[in-house]
């Protein structure tokens, strides 16, 4: 009998990635496309969702081709998406209408302010666990529904439909077959009742959404069809967004674990257990993940917008260094911060501040200062940035973290690692599958259909690759902590009300 | 005498062109200068420009000469970007091996670990990259030694009674990695330890650095005292992947 294996769909921000899996978790083999960014105005960041599913499409035979295996060796597909990011849809042509509005887009800023003054705001937020932010897709969906003529009356008949994109993903996979979604996707819509884990009548009417245009909720681990199109005859056994996916990759399933994946922005989630928990400081309660027939479990995220972007603006914008690696060799090349630090506030502050007001700032410039000196403040934002989340997290979980799990392509930076475990004052552990995201969503898959028998059994798959233990001078870190808070300070009130 | 190779030729024209050039030259103006098609003008360039010997403006299109120019005699390769591109494939080695993963570049006579990934087995492990290693006793080190041109032949300090300190015979160790493609350490450099290494190649097969396991001779190694077959299999499997990344074959 030949091996199997499970094929994760990662259809990340700025590409799509199809990865295979053995059945220890580990990367057989990769295909990856990334698709065009549409910056229409300032704010404003658009995807053709047509262009995605193309490219899923080309990288499907790819992945299996380079693994060397044939569609009757994957035991199951899984996705993890970008979330937050919307697309509409006619439900006979299949064409997307317009482009898919992605999470960055500040576009509903407006319309979120106006919102806010309205009655049922807060009970919507109650409802949702999510504060009222462009962020979500639930004002996204409105704000097309508002802008594009005749599209109102078309959704209420059930004409166009609308999703993330895994609903997206998979309606076009199973051949239009399956208009859903999962609960961890659907929490972030401001549209699902997160407690009972289905659509709010009461959000919908706050928001002005047709019921008729939504996807059908599912529970994130179990069946979503079968692929006919992309890889036909594959179940399809589990969608996740990407971060409750590396949640489930890093083997969180425990209350009280955390992991935090730094990527263009970076998202520390901590497993809560069947208990919503409500933040005080700015953490949003979301869906961690549920396995079809049992109760879901929650998490409290806390989400920072601008961490990798920042060494991409680095490179791409200031063209100080020609590649993204390349920060922790000039930061290096210095031995402190020479006093310099940068808040990257490009559009505005997430966790825990939520501001939306606030713009980047960089502060403690003198003659001193050298590119040397910029890097090491580009790669501090980031862990102090984690920090403030992990301080607000411990506050509103009355749990004290005691490890950090890490992920995401800026583990490769071992001075980061080493800042991140020096402000937090714990260790930092890296797991031997840097790619959590996409093995997520392979274990959830894998788990659905019995490739892999239980939790546990993937637990054993997790193995420490890398370890950094803090290293620094208490009062340092206390002074620099201050320091970086009155920079912070600095980003406030910045856009004006027009 | 053997023929010439005209793009090279081409090419290096080019590279004179811009170097003698007011500064930034478009690709007609090259093409003109050198009485050259526009297409052929534009592959050697993107090639030029792919190897980091020339760079095009983003706003305005034109070509001016690369930093790799002024950097041909050091590492055109960054450590953290070769450790940032191996990551992916550094882990299914630790654990389709079992064993600890380290990938070297030469620093200064010596092996520069860029890259450690722990022995999957949870036990405490401390990261040692930045950490130095001897060249010559070194599986790591001998197969930087086998790829690099000319360089200066280190220091051969005696490690254990298996190092191999004889100029003559280490010499004829690197030719047999040339010919085998990997390389092995069998207590060179620490009693009861092995290890087993291959290159990475970046563009046109250069070789920028090796990824190797090591561990107990007892794990590493099969009852002749030679590496088990099946963990060179997947050193050798892991640096053509990184390498295939890093574009050495396209």
């Amino acid at each position: 009998m030949s091996e199997k294996y499970v094929v994760a769909i990662d259809q990340g921000t700025t590409s799509t990635r199809c990865i295979v899996f053995d059945r220890r978790g580990q990367l057989v083999s990769l295909a990856q496309q990334e698709h065009k960014q549409h910056f229409p105005r300032p704010g404003w960041v658009e995807h053709d969702a047509m262009e995605i599913w193309r490219n899923v499409e080309r990288l499907a035979p790819r992945v299996l081709s380079r693994a060397g295996i044939g569609l009757g060796q994957v035991a199951a597909v899984g996705i993890a998406n970008q979330r937050e990011t919307t697309v509409i849809w006619d439900r006979r042509t299949g064409v997307p209408v317009g482009r898919a509005i992605i999470w960055q887009d500040t576009r509903t800023d407006a319309l979120v302010h106006a919102l806010g003054d309205a009655r049922d705001a807060g009970a919507v937020s109650d409802i949702s666990g999510l504060p009222l932010a462009t962020y979500f897709s639930g004002p996204r969906l409105r704000w097309m529904l508002d802008h594009t003529p005749g599209l109102r009356a078309r959704a209420e008949r059930g004409e166009v439909i609308c999703g993330t994109m895994e609903t997206w993903l998979i309606w076009n996979l199973t051949g239009r077959a399956q208009h859903v979604t999962d609960v961890t996707n659907a929490s972030r819509t401001m549209l699902l009742d997160v407690r009972a884990l289905d659509w709010s009548a009461r959000a919908l009417d706050f928001f002005g959404i047709p019921r008729a245009m939504l996807p059908e909720v599912r529970a994130s681990i179990g069946a979503f069809g079968t692929a006919t199109e992309g890889f036909p005859g594959v179940r399809i056994g589990a969608a996740l967004g990407d971060q409750q996916a590396a949640l489930f990759g890093q083997t969180c399933f425990t209350p009280g674990e955390a992991k935090c994946t730094y990527g263009t922005g970076s998202f520390l989630l901590l497993n809560t257990g069947a208990e919503l928990v409500r933040s005080e400081h700015g953490l949003l309660s979301t869906v961690a993940y549920q396995i079809e027939g049992e109760p879901a479990a929650y998490a409290l995220e806390g989400s920072i917008a601008i961490t990798g972007s920042l060494v991409q603006w680095f490179r791409d914008q200031l063209e100080l260094i020609s590649s993204a690696p390349e920060i922790e060799t000039l930061a290096r090349t210095v031995a402190d911060n020479g006093g310099c630090y940068i808040v990257p506030a490009f559009s505005g502050l997430y966790a825990p501040y939520w501001r939306s007001e606030a713009r980047g700032v960089i502060v403690g410039l003198t003659s001193y200062i050298t590119k040397g000196h910029l890097a090491r403040a580009v790669l501090e934002a980031t862990a102090w940035q984690t920090r403030e989340v992990v301080d607000a997290m411990n506050t509103d979980s009355g749990l004290t973290l005691t490890t950090l799990k890490v992920d995401g392509g800026m583990t490769a930076d071992h001075l980061l690692m080493q800042m991140i475990t020096d402000v937090l004052d714990v260790p930092v552990v890296r797991p031997l599958a840097a790619e959590t995201v996409s093995l997520g969503a392979a274990y959830a898959a894998g788990l659905a259909v019995g490739y892999w028998p239980d939790l546990d059994g993937l637990r054993r798959n997790w193995h420490t690759a890398a370890q950094w233990m803090p290293a620094m001078d208490p009062r340092l870190r206390t002074t620099e902590y201050a320091n970086w808070r009155r920079a912070v300070e600095r980003t406030f009130d910045w856009i004006q009300p027009a | 005498m053997p023929g010439t190779v005209q793009a090279i030729e081409r090419a290096a024209a080019i590279l004179r062109t811009l170097a003698g050039g007011p500064g930034r030259l478009g690709l007609s103006e090259i093409a003109r200068t050198l009485d050259l098609a526009k297409g052929t003008t534009h592959g050697i360039l993107r090639t030029l420009q792919l190897v980091g010997f020339v760079e095009q403006d983003r706003v305005s299109g034109q070509y001016q000469l690369g930093g790799a120019l002024l950097h041909l005699g050091t590492s055109f390769l960054d450590i953290n970007e070769l450790r940032s591109r191996s990551i992916n494939w550094a882990d299914p080695l630790a654990a389709r091996s079992g064993e600890s993963v380290r990938i070297g570049t030469v620093l200064e006579g010596r092996v520069l670990v860029v890259h450690h990934v722990f022995r999957p087995d949870d036990t405490f492990q401390t990261l040692d990259v930045g950490a130095l290693l001897p060249l010559h006793a070194t599986a790591l080190g001998k197969v930087l030694l086998a790829y690099r041109a000319g360089g200066p032949v280190p220091e051969l300090e005696r490690f254990t009674r298996l190092t191999l300190t004889d100029p003559r015979a280490l010499s004829g160790a690197l030719e047999g990695v040339r010919e085998a493609g990997w390389a092995a350490e069998i207590e060179e450099f620490l009693l009861g330890q092995a290890a087993v290494a291959a290159p990475i190649r970046g563009y046109g097969g250069l070789v920028v650095g090796a990824i190797g396991v090591s561990g107990p001779v007892d794990r590493l190694c099969d009852s002749h005292y030679r590496p088990r077959p099946s963990l060179v299999g997947y050193v050798r499997d892991a640096a053509r992947a990184i390498s295939r990344d890093l574009g050495a074959t396209r």
